[in-house]
């Protein structure tokens, strides 16, 4: 909370575990090996176990990757990302789609609007095959935007190596807060060891 | 030396359409060209072969002096500028500055002079405290002039613009030909916006069915009747062409 991040937006997004989870709370039921009684259900020791560790792992998992996302600017993460050494072509990419994204995605509320102002308007599962066909024409319109946006980079002098990008240095202080978590699952772990 | 002479330049798509048959265009230092004509002329087609990205099949283009050739590409590159139609083609990278970064690092320019180019083109925009805000979160206007910020900062000698007025509103192209204006460079203008290259450019070339049709001073040409409807151009309505000279 820290992170200034509002507990409700999170627990929503975190939502995206969800269907993970069905398959999780059917784990105990269908596992084999040693079985308790439990709340007068008749479940399987190892499924428990199995269950707890996938429930646990995604949910941090999720969680962390919600505070990366809501907490740090995207073009940070581009910059940590080619920091971290990623090759530079996946960041090229990762940076490119981050770009695109609203303008194709504009494109395709323009359509939408452009099918309905023509008097389109099914019901939600209707929407499908129009989605479909839409989906067509969006990736012609995406792939001319890439030959265009081509030219434009190779006017610029651009001969197949992307300029890295500016980025700025971490300070001791970045470096502290940044070693704090592992730092307390480390001790945590060694508590639980001895 | 002219700073751009285009030579009985000729060019068809891969698909078998012919764009241009033999253009010849010469440009001298300095000069503001505006380059009219009806979609489909094969103006668009004419600015990407300044700069080579599309490759001519007969005729010649030299910028200031420099023949355009595969040796030369890079700086012919450097040299011409083309400002492209729609502003979401040309800013591509994740913030405003890496955008007009993009260039000149192409060019190997590094550290504190690159940090000097990009200050200069975002000055001369008037966009310098945009520096670090993505593109997409940019008014048409502000990234029309972002687009024409990320050409600037690789010094070239001639800009090329692919109409630059198109889908600004009146408050943002006047602003725009504020910058223009202020430019020190040689100027070709793609354009429809007849009172626009009035304003800016003394001199206009008419172009129609891929060859040059009409080359002189921008007011006699708009004012030339029987020329404009052979080329298929209009004036606005209730424009008088003779009102500023």
């Amino acid at each position: 909370m820290s992170a200034r991040v509002p507990l409700f937006t999170l627990i929503r997004r975190l939502a995206i575990e969800a269907p993970f989870l069905l398959f999780v709370i059917a784990l105990p039921f269908l596992a084999r090996g040693e079985r308790i009684e439990l709340l007068g259900l008749n479940l399987s020791v190892e499924g428990l176990w199995a269950a707890w560790n996938i429930l646990v792992k995604a949910t941090l998992g999720a969680a962390t990757m919600m505070l990366l996302a809501s907490t740090t600017p995207i073009t940070s993460i581009l910059r940590g990302l080619q920091k971290l050494r990623v090759p530079s072509v996946i960041v090229a990419i990762a940076g490119f789609m981050v770009r695109y994204l609203d303008v194709i995605a504009s494109e395709m509320r323009r359509m939408k609007v452009g099918r309905q102002s023509r008097g389109y308007e099914p019901r939600v599962l209707w929407q499908a095959r129009a989605l479909a066909s839409s989906a067509g024409t969006l990736f012609i319109r995406s792939y001319e935007r890439g030959e265009r946006v081509h030219l434009a980079m190779v006017s610029r002098g651009y001969s197949g190596t992307m300029p890295e990008l500016a980025a700025g240095e971490a300070s001791t202080a970045d470096w502290f807060t940044a070693f704090l978590v592992p730092a307390v699952a480390a001790m945590t772990c060694a508590a639980a060891w001895l | 030396m002219n700073a751009l002479e285009v030579r009985g330049l000729a060019f068809a798509y891969p698909d078998g359409l012919q764009a241009l048959f033999g253009v010849n265009l010469t440009m001298r230092r300095g000069e503001r060209v505006a380059l009219l004509g009806p979609n489909g002329a094969g103006k668009t087609t004419l600015a990407l072969h300044l700069n080579g990205v599309l490759e001519a099949g007969a005729g010649s283009v030299h910028v200031g002096g420099l023949e355009l050739k595969k040796a030369n590409l890079k700086e012919i590159r450097r040299r011409v500028a083309i400002v492209f139609q729609d502003p979401d083609d040309q800013l591509f990278m994740p913030t405003v500055r890496e955008d007009v970064a993009f260039g000149p690092a192409n060019l190997g320019v590094t550290g504190a002079e690159l940090d000097a180019r990009i200050h200069d083109a975002l000055a001369a925009v008037g966009m310098t405290e945009h520096a670090h805000r993505p593109p997409h979160h940019l008014s048409y206007g502000q990234r029309r002039r972002v687009a024409v910020a990320t050409v600037l900062a690789m010094q070239p000698e001639i800009l090329v613009m692919d109409e630059p007025t198109s889908n600004l509103d009146p408050a943002a192209k006047r602003e725009l030909a504020g910058i223009l204006q202020s430019l020190d460079l040689t100027m070709l203008m793609v354009t429809h916006d007849m009172p626009y290259a009035l304003e800016l450019c003394e001199r206009a070339v008419v172009m129609n069915r891929g060859t040059i049709t009409a080359d002189g001073p921008t007011h006699e040409i708009l004012a030339n009747e029987p020329l404009m409807r052979a080329n298929r151009l209009e004036l606005p309505y209730g424009f008088d062409p003779s009102f500023s000279r």
